[in-house]
C-alpha cells in the first residue's frame, strides 16, 4: 500500500478562486511593504554595525542585572535578549548582548568589549563568551549594497534564463512569483522581528532558487502541453499542467520541509532564523508557483500562432491526444 | 530499449566508488587531521618517534584531504582590515622633500629661499619660494625630478604631479603612481601579515586580499580576534633617527623637519628628532632575541648592505652624539654613538622582559607593515560553540535524512529504496568533492546539505511521477521507465540550472559562512542531478534486467 498524498488524476480548478487567491497575495504583499516601512527590519550587526556578544552562564540569565551592569559604561543602545534552545540544559543559560556601533570608530574597541565582559562577569562569575562579533559601519553599509545586488542580480539572471527557455510571458510570471516570495518573506521578518542578517540574504536567495524550481516544473509541463493540446484553452491547459505536476510539487515540498523541520528543531539556535526563513520561503514558494505564476501567464496570454482567440468551446479536454 | 552500455555502467560505479574513497577520511576526522599535521612537521625536516606514530595513524596511500571546517564550526577569529594606503603617500612626500629642497636650493639665485609649508594634507608636499614671480621656473625644476613609471598601459605617466599655487609649489603622487603604490602596499602588507601569523604557527590561516585595499584574515583555533590583532596590528615601524635634544615638555615646538616623540619607558621624557631616518626597518635582514653584556634581554639585528653602509657612515661622522632607536613612534632608547659601527649589525637594549624581546624580534624580522591597518570587522567564535553547532547539525542531518527516506519509501516503495541509495551516494559525493577542493564547510553550509537532501530527491520525484503517468498510457513498464526519464529531463535541467544560478551569485557576492552555504548548495545540485539521472536509473535498469517484471508499481 503506497502513501498517496495527492490522489491520481486530480482535476482541481486552480483558477476558480483566482480572485480570492490572487487578491490575498496582493494584500499580503501590500501588508508586507507596510510592515516593512512601519516596523522596519531588526537588522543584525552585519547591516547596522555594532557588536554582538554571546554569553553563556551556569546561572539563569538576569537581563535586568546584565543591563544594570553595562549601563555605567555609557555605550548607547544596548539590547540584551535571552536565547532559548531545547538542547540547552539547566546549567546552560545563553543570552545575546548587542551594542550599537560607537561613534567615530570603525569597530568597537577591544577596551569596550573587555569592559563589558568584566562588568558581566561581576554579575555572574560563571559567565563565558562563546562568541564576540563586531562590524564597523563602513563594512555594514557595503554589505547591504552587495546583499541587494545579490538578490536583484539573481532575479535578473533567472528572468533572463526563463525568457531564453520559455516565452516571455512565463518569465514575467516566474518573476512575479519570485518577487511575491521575497516580499512576503521580508514582510514576515518585519512582522515578527527576527534578526535580519547576512544569512537571511542567503536564505532569500535560496527561496528564490527553490521557488523558481517549483515554478519551472509547472511551466515545463505547460510548454509540453501547449505542443500537445493545440486547441485547449490556456486556462484549462494551465490547470491541467498544474494538476499533472501537483503530486510532484507536494512530494518535493514535503521532503524539503521535513528536512528543514529537523533543522529548525534540532539544528541549534545559531541557524534557527536562517532555516526558519527558508522554511517559510518553501511554503510561499510552493503556493506562488501554483497560484501566482500561472495567473500572470493567463493574464498575459501566450501567443499560439494557430490560436486566434481563446475560445472556451473549442474542443474538449483530451480531444487532441497524440499517440 | 532500456539499455545502458557497459562502459557507462563502469564509469558510474567508478565515480561512486571514487566518491566513497575520497569522502572516507572525513569519517575519521581527528585521526586524519593528527596524521596530516604530523606529516607536515616531518616534511620540514624534524622528526621523532611521536610524530612518526602520529603520521602512521592514517595510511599514506589513502587520500588525506579533509573538508575544511569554517570558523563558525571550529572556532577562531575572523578579521577584516583596511590598509591605510594614504600613509604611504605621506611617507613618499616626506622622502621627496629633501630632494625638492636640494634641487631648488641649487638654483637659489632664481627662486630665492625655499621653505616647506607644514600642517596641511600630509599626502601633498607644499613648498614656498620667496621669489613668487619665479614660480614657473621652480615648477620646471621640480618637474624635472619626476620619473616615468613603467606600466602595462605604457601611458608614459610620471610618478608625481607638480602644480603651482601662487608662490607655492605643490607636489602630489600622480593617479597612476597612486594605483601602483596601493597595489604594492597591499601586497607587502599581505605578505607581512602572513609571515607574522605564520611565526605564531596556527593551523591553516586564511589571509587574502579582498577588494581594493582590504585584507581578510581568518585564523582558526585562536582564543580571540584581539590576540590576532596583537600579532599583526603592531606596525613595528623601526627607524634610527638623529637626536636633536631631549625635553620634558610634550608640547614644545620641535622646529622644522623635526618631530617630537615620547620615550617608551621613561615617563614624561620626550625626544626631539630629525624626521628623516638614517636607516629604517625595511633594511633589516635579521633580528634575534639576545642578551646584552649585563645579561638583560635585548635584540640583535643586522642590516642589508645599503642599510649597513648608511649606518656605518652616519656613526663614523657622529661619534659622541646621541641617536634614537624608534619603534612605532616611541623612542626605545637613545644611546650615544661610542664608535664607528661598521658591518651593519647592532643591538637594541631597553627595559625588556625576555618575552618582550622575543616578540620584538619576531616583529622586526617579519618586517614593518608599510601602512597601518584599520579593522573594519572582527569576529571571534569560541570552539565550544562550533562543536555544539556541529553536533546539532549532525543530529538534524540524520533525522532529516531518515524522515526523507521514510517518506520516499512509503510513497514509492522499491523505487523509494533506489532513491534512498542515490541520496546516500549523493551525500558521499558532496563530501568527496568538498574534500578534493579543500572547500570550507560552514554552519549555513550544513543547512545547505540538509536542504539539498530535501531537494535532491526532487529529480527522482520528477522522474517517478512521470513514470506513473506514462504507465497509464505507455506499452509496458520498460517503455514507461524510458519515457519517464526522457520527458522529465527538461524539467530537471531547467529547475536545477536556475537554482544553480542563485548558488553561483551567492558564491560571488557572499563571504564567509554564506559562501560556504553557496558551495554546498551548488555542489548538492550537481551531485543530485548526477545521482538522479545516472545512479537511480542504473539501479532501476539492473533491477529490471534481473526481474523482468510484467507490471511495476511506482
Amino acid at each position: 500500500m503506497r502513501l498517496r498524498i495527492v490522489p491520481d488524476n486530480t482535476k482541481i480548478d486552480f483558477f476558480r478562486a483566482a480572485r480570492i487567491t490572487f487578491g490575498a497575495s496582493i494584500l499580503a504583499m501590500i501588508a508586507s511593504v507596510v510592515l516593512f516601512f512601519a516596523m522596519g527590519l531588526n537588522f543584525g550587526i552585519d547591516f547596522q554595525g555594532g557588536t554582538t556578544i554571546r554569553t553563556e552562564a551556569e546561572n539563569p540569565v538576569d537581563v535586568a542585572a546584565y543591563r544594570q551592569a553595562i549601563a555605567p559604561l555609557d555605550l548607547g543602545d544596548v539590547i540584551i535578549t535571552e536565547v532559548f534552545d531545547p538542547s540547552f540544559g539547566d546549567d546552560k543559560n545563553v543570552a545575546s548582548v548587542r551594542i550599537q556601533a560607537q561613534e567615530g570608530a570603525e569597530a568597537v574597541s577591544a577596551e569596550t568589549i573587555a569592559a563589558v565582559e568584566t562588568a558581566l562577569q561581576g554579575v555572574d562569575p560563571t559567565i563565558t563568551f562563546p562568541s564576540v562579533e563586531s562590524v564597523g559601519p563602513k563594512v555594514s553599509g557595503e554589505l547591504i549594497q552587495s546583499a541587494i545586488f545579490a538578490v536583484l542580480g539573481s532575479l535578473v539572471a533567472i528572468l533572463f534564463y526563463i525568457w531564453l527557455r520559455f516565452e516571455w510571458q512565463f518569465a514575467v510570471g516566474a518573476l512575479a512569483a519570485l518577487v511575491h516570495d521575497v516580499v512576503l518573506t521580508i514582510g514576515l521578518f518585519a512582522a515578527i522581528q527576527i534578526k535580519f542578517d547576512l544569512a537571511i540574504i542567503a536564505a532569500l536567495l535560496t527561496i528564490v532558487g527553490y521557488s523558481i524550481n517549483d515554478t519551472v516544473v509547472v511551466f515545463d509541463r505547460a510548454r509540453e502541453n501547449l505542443r500537445k493540446y493545440k486547441t485547449m484553452p490556456l486556462r484549462d491547459l494551465l490547470n491541467l499542467s498544474a494538476n499533472e505536476t501537483l503530486s510532484r510539487t507536494v512530494m518535493t515540498s514535503g521532503t524539503t520541509l521535513l528536512a528543514l523541520l529537523a533543522l529548525i528543531v534540532l539544528g541549534g539556535d545559531v541557524i534557527r532564523g536562517f532555516v526558519f526563513a527558508i522554511f517559510w520561503g518553501v511554503l510561499v514558494g510552493t503556493y506562488s508557483s501554483i497560484y501566482v505564476a500561472k495567473n500572470i501567464v493567463l493574464m498575459l496570454g501566450v501567443k499560439r500562432d494557430w490560436d486566434k482567440k481563446d475560445d472556451p468551446k473549442a474542443g474538449t479536454q483530451f480531444a487532441n491526444i497524440d499517440a | 530499449m532500456m539499455h545502458i552500455s557497459t562502459w557507462r555502467r563502469v564509469l558510474i560505479w567508478l565515480v561512486c566508488l571514487g566518491g566513497l574513497f575520497f569522502a572516507l577520511p572525513n569519517l575519521f576526522y581527528d585521526r586524519v587531521e593528527t596524521a596530516n599535521d604530523a606529516r607536515a612537521v616531518i616534511e620540514t625536516g624534524q622528526t621523532n618517534a611521536e610524530l612518526e606514530a602520529d603520521a602512521g595513524l592514517w595510511p599514506e596511500w589513502m587520500p588525506s584531504g579533509l573538508v575544511n571546517l569554517g570558523l563558525d564550526l571550529r572556532g577562531g577569529a575572523h578579521l577584516l582590515a583596511e590598509v591605510q594606503v594614504e600613509e604611504v603617500y605621506a611617507a613618499r612626500m616626506e622622502a621627496m622633500w629633501p630632494e625638492v629642497r636640494d634641487a631648488l636650493a641649487a638654483r637659489r639665485d632664481t627662486v630665492g629661499f625655499v621653505t616647506r609649508e607644514e600642517g596641511g594634507d600630509p599626502t601633498e608636499l607644499r613648498v614656498r619660494i620667496s621669489n613668487a614671480d619665479q614660480a614657473a621656473a621652480a615648477l620646471e625644476i621640480v618637474r624635472g625630478l619626476a620619473t616615468p613609471i613603467q606600466s602595462l598601459t605604457g601611458g608614459g605617466a610620471d610618478d608625481i604631479e607638480v602644480r603651482a599655487d601662487g608662490a607655492e609649489i605643490i607636489v602630489t603622487l600622480s593617479e597612476a603612481e597612486r594605483a601602483a603604490t596601493d597595489d604594492r602596499t597591499i601586497r607587502q602588507a599581505l605578505e607581512i601579515v602572513r609571515r607574522r601569523i605564520d611565526e605564531v604557527g596556527t593551523r591553516e590561516p586564511t589571509i587574502q586580499r579582498q577588494g581594493e585595499d582590504r585584507i581578510l584574515i581568518e585564523v582558526p583555533g585562536v582564543g580571540s580576534a584581539e590576540e590576532v590583532k596583537e600579532i599583526i596590528g603592531t606596525t613595528a615601524q623601526l627607524t634610527f633617527q638623529p637626536v636633536v635634544s631631549r625635553t620634558g615638555d610634550a608640547n614644545e615646538s620641535p622646529g622644522p623637519n623635526n618631530e617630537i616623540l615620547p620615550s617608551l619607558d621613561e615617563e614624561g621624557v620626550y625626544y626631539i628628532l630629525e624626521r628623516n631616518p638614517v636607516v629604517s626597518g625595511e633594511e633589516l635582514v635579521d633580528a634575534q632575541p639576545a642578551f646584552d653584556q649585563n645579561g638583560r634581554p635585548a635584540v640583535n639585528f643586522r642590516f642589508n648592505p645599503t642599510g649597513a653602509r648608511a649606518f656605518g657612515d652616519y656613526t663614523a661622522e657622529n661619534i659622541g652624539s646621541p641617536f634614537a632607536i624608534v619603534l612605532d613612534e616611541e623612542v626605545i632608547s637613545a644611546p650615544v654613538i661610542q664608535s664607528h659601527i661598521p658591518g651593519g649589525s647592532g643591538i637594541i637594549t631597553g627595559n625588556f622582559t625576555v618575552e618582550e624581546s622575543t616578540q620584538l624580534a619576531v616583529l622586526l624580522r617579519a618586517g614593518a607593515l608599510p601602512a597601518g591597518l584599520e579593522f573594519l570587522e572582527e569576529r571571534t567564535i569560541g570552539p565550544e560553540l562550533g562543536a555544539d553547532s556541529i553536533a546539532a547539525g549532525k543530529i538534524a542531518a540524520i533525522v532529516g535524512a531518515l524522515a526523507v527516506i521514510v517518506f520516499m519509501i512509503l510513497t514509492y516503495g522499491l523505487f523509494g529504496v533506489f532513491a534512498t541509495v542515490a541520496l546516500t551516494i549523493n551525500m558521499i559525493l558532496i563530501f568527496a568533492v568538498l574534500s578534493i577542493l579543500g572547500a570550507t564547510l560552514t554552519l549555513p553550509g550544513i543547512a545547505g546539505i540538509v536542504l539539498t537532501m530535501g531537494m535532491a530527491v526532487d529529480a527522482n520525484v520528477l522522474v517517478y511521477e512521470r513514470i506513473r503517468e506514462e504507465l497509464k498510457t505507455a506499452r509496458g513498464p520498460a517503455r514507461a521507465i524510458d519515457l519517464g526519464y526522457e520527458k522529465a529531463l527538461s524539467a530537471i535541467l531547467d529547475g536545477n540550472i536556475t537554482t544553480l544560478i542563485t548558488a553561483l551569485i551567492l558564491f560571488l557576492v557572499g563571504s564567509g559562512p554564506v559562501r560556504g552555504f553557496a558551495v554546498t548548495l551548488g555542489l548538492g545540485i550537481l551531485t543530485s542531478v548526477f545521482t538522479a539521472i545516472f545512479v537511480t536509473r542504473l539501479l532501476i535498469v539492473i533491477w529490471f534486467e534481473r526481474r523482468r517484471p510484467k507490471t511495476i508499481e511506482v
